[in-house]
């Protein structure tokens, strides 16, 4: 590790780092409002539209069933989204960093 | 036969009826705590230095801590809680369970990468980089240390009853068990540090699940293979006299405020488990933030697959034993192991019973050394000692002392409360202080450039506050109990509860942002601005990141 005191404010001042650090916020913040949108649907169907979630759709299986099984799925794929997406991420960062070293 | 012969023969008998004697539970929990000693034994020759003790010298692959993570997250209280919550009160639990898994996409999205990047041991670390260091860390170390003793608490208790009620009949009561608890959890975090407790962890996450996957199959077995069989019988199962669909909601959260309850708990999940010591003390383990993203998605498949298959478990129970049943032979938290008994025997019951302790164990370690780490690192070398080390490996030896001193209070205490207390509401508490007073100034400090030390200060003070002080006027500690309610089960002031809420995190939550938000706009600290700039090249970049030391 030569490098004990990285120029930290000209590596942020670096345009590609900006466009990395927006990449990322433009990913995160829309997940973040789509995985807690889809979560606390939940709760709020099962407080007040009992009705709705007791309707059956397959055999026994009932709206409440599937939508809660389906959050398990929701969440695998945000995460597959997130690792896919920052993969792109790393590429950038690595950019940056051997472009300042 | 005379002579020496039936002299020499008779120790080793006597020696082998004891182990005969010996409950079958009893000997798999021996063979769990054998195995986990001589890890210990392994570890404690790497286990020098802070690197190597406090971050197992940051060299655990990304699958190893994923089962780690997922471990700490797997509790006693997620295994045998959420199976009994469901055999008695059907698909709300399902829906209780679900918010402990999506939680983790905050981990993944906003904390585990920066503060990997930016930290070395602690939570803690990662405030200090841009503020005053040495009043932030004296605050995030008495966060630290409120959740980690209130979670321990919560396990240790139930520590007591569980491993009572599994050992029954070998003479081994609350106290004995607790103190037992105690003393192996103290063995594996001074002898063999954070590298010892994670493969204890991963050795009981493999074993849970298992366990887990074994009972589920045993379950559908009993419906033939059939899904339809089985959740035809879910939507009857006989309970107190009636018939009850268990697949539709309603059994546990009931008006008017059981599902304002459930978004709040949802809340302090979704913005507290991120705001987990022993879960983030994890990220600082791995070689870099990469491998820490990755983990996290191991540790979402696993908890994920784990939670679905529990509910296996809990509408097994309901079904194929009944809460009836259950009541009668140890209660709600009893379901999956009186299952396994049912279709897999008594060996099978004592497999599922040494998982459960071996769980236990595992996660009241991951807890000491979170807490003894914080007070090591954050509190004594940084606060008292101004970051420096009076000599060389004093903060290891602290770590350790730290240690004893948390398993010797978490006993005294765990006894004195007893088994009949409530601790469902302590785990509440850790999540709700996590998520009110840990978060949000993580997510400031890391994403936002005004935030500075007045910030942090007022962010987890008023967080914590406001989380305590709900907690105590909400129905976990006040209500009004029958003449029948004896003892610690009732509630602790007795008069109607002021918050209507058992958690706090829909009113907390917000006050901890609000608070950080306000103590920031009152104070002016211009290097916390210009350290900003540092601050986002290292949480985006790994720039200056720790390295794993090369063994």
């Amino acid at each position: 590790m030569n490098q004990s005191h990285p120029d930290w404010r000209k590596v942020d001042a670096d345009p590609d780092f900006r466009r990395l650090v927006n990449a990322r916020k433009r990913f995160i913040i829309p997940a973040f409002i789509f995985f807690c949108t889809y979560y606390f649907t939940l709760p709020v169907l099962a407080g007040w539209f009992p009705e709705l979630m007791k309707t059956k759709v397959v055999g026994p299986l009932n709206v409440a069933y599937l939508f809660a099984l389906s959050q398990f799925f929701m969440a695998w794929i945000v995460a597959l989204l997130y690792v896919r997406a920052a993969a792109r991420f790393d590429r950038m960062a690595n950019e940056v960093l051997e472009k300042n070293h | 036969m005379s002579g020496p012969l039936p002299a020499l023969t008779v120790w080793p008998m006597k020696f082998w009826r004891k182990i005969t004697k010996m409950s079958t539970p009893l000997i798999m929990f021996l063979g769990f705590i054998l195995v986990t000693l001589l890890i210990t034994w392994k570890a404690a020759r790497q286990s020098s230095g802070s690197s190597n003790y406090f971050a197992a010298g940051r060299g655990i692959t990304a699958w190893q801590n994923g089962i780690a993570v997922a471990g700490d997250y797997m509790s006693a209280a997620s295994f045998l809680g959420i199976a009994g919550i469901i055999a008695f009160q059907g698909y709300d639990g399902f829906m209780y369970s679900v918010g402990w898994l999506v939680a983790y996409l905050t981990v993944l999205l906003v904390v585990a990468e920066p503060l990997r990047n930016a930290g070395s041991y602690t939570m803690a670390d990662v405030l200090a980089y841009r503020l005053r260091p040495r009043p932030v860390r004296a605050m995030a170390s008495l966060s630290t240390l409120i959740v980690s003793t209130f979670y321990m608490i919560a396990q240790m208790v139930g520590a007591g009853t569980l491993v009572a009620l599994l050992l029954k009949g070998s003479g081994i009561g609350f106290n004995g068990a607790v103190a037992g608890v105690g003393v192996l959890m103290v063995a594996y975090v001074v002898f063999g540090g954070m590298l010892a407790t994670t493969w204890v962890q991963i050795v009981k996450a493999i074993l849970l699940i298992a366990g887990t996957i074994l009972l589920s199959v045993l379950v559908l077995g009993h419906f033939d293979f059939s899904f339809a069989a089985f959740f035809e019988a879910i939507t009857h199962v006989k309970s107190g006299g009636k018939t009850l669909n268990f697949l539709e909601p309603g059994l546990r959260y009931k008006p008017p405020y059981g599902a304002i309850d459930l978004i709040s708990l949802g809340l302090a999940l979704i913005f507290g488990t991120a705001g987990l010591p022993h879960i983030l003390v994890r990220f600082y383990t791995v070689p870099d933030a990469k491998t820490a993203r990755i983990s996290v998605v191991w540790a979402m498949f696993i908890i994920g697959a784990f939670y679905i298959m529990t509910t296996f478990l809990g509408f097994g129970a309901a079904t194929i034993l009944g809460s009836d049943f259950i009541k009668l032979n140890g209660g709600i938290n009893m379901s999956a192991p009186l299952l396994a008994q049912r279709l897999g025997g008594d060996v099978f019951f004592a497999f599922i019973s040494a998982i459960a302790f071996a769980t236990i164990l595992a996660v009241v370690a991951g807890l000491t050394i979170s807490a003894s780490t914080s007070f090591a690192h954050d509190f004594y070398t940084n606060v008292l000692h101004h970051g420096r080390e009076q000599r060389p490996g004093e903060q290891v030896r602290v770590a350790r002392i730290t240690a004893v001193v948390v398993g010797i209070v978490s006993i005294i205490i765990a006894i004195l409360l007893g088994p009949a207390f409530n601790v469902a509401f302590l785990v509440g508490l850790a999540f709700a202080v996590a998520a009110s007073a840990n978060l949000p100034v993580i997510v400031f400090s890391i994403f936002w450039k005004r935030f500075n030390t007045a910030g942090a200060l007022s962010g987890l003070g008023v967080g914590l506050a406001g989380s305590l002080v709900l907690i105590g006027i909400g129905p976990s500690v006040m209500g009004v109990d029958g003449a029948s309610v004896v003892g610690a089960a009732r509630h602790m002031i007795q008069s109607p509860p002021l918050f209507p809420l058992e958690n706090p995190g829909i009113v907390s939550i917000p006050l901890g942002f609000i608070g950080a938000f306000i103590g920031t706009l009152c104070g002016n600290e211009p290097e916390s601005e210009e350290k900003f700039a540092e601050m986002e090249v290292r949480a985006n970049t790994g720039l200056g990141a720790e390295k794993a030391t090369a063994h």
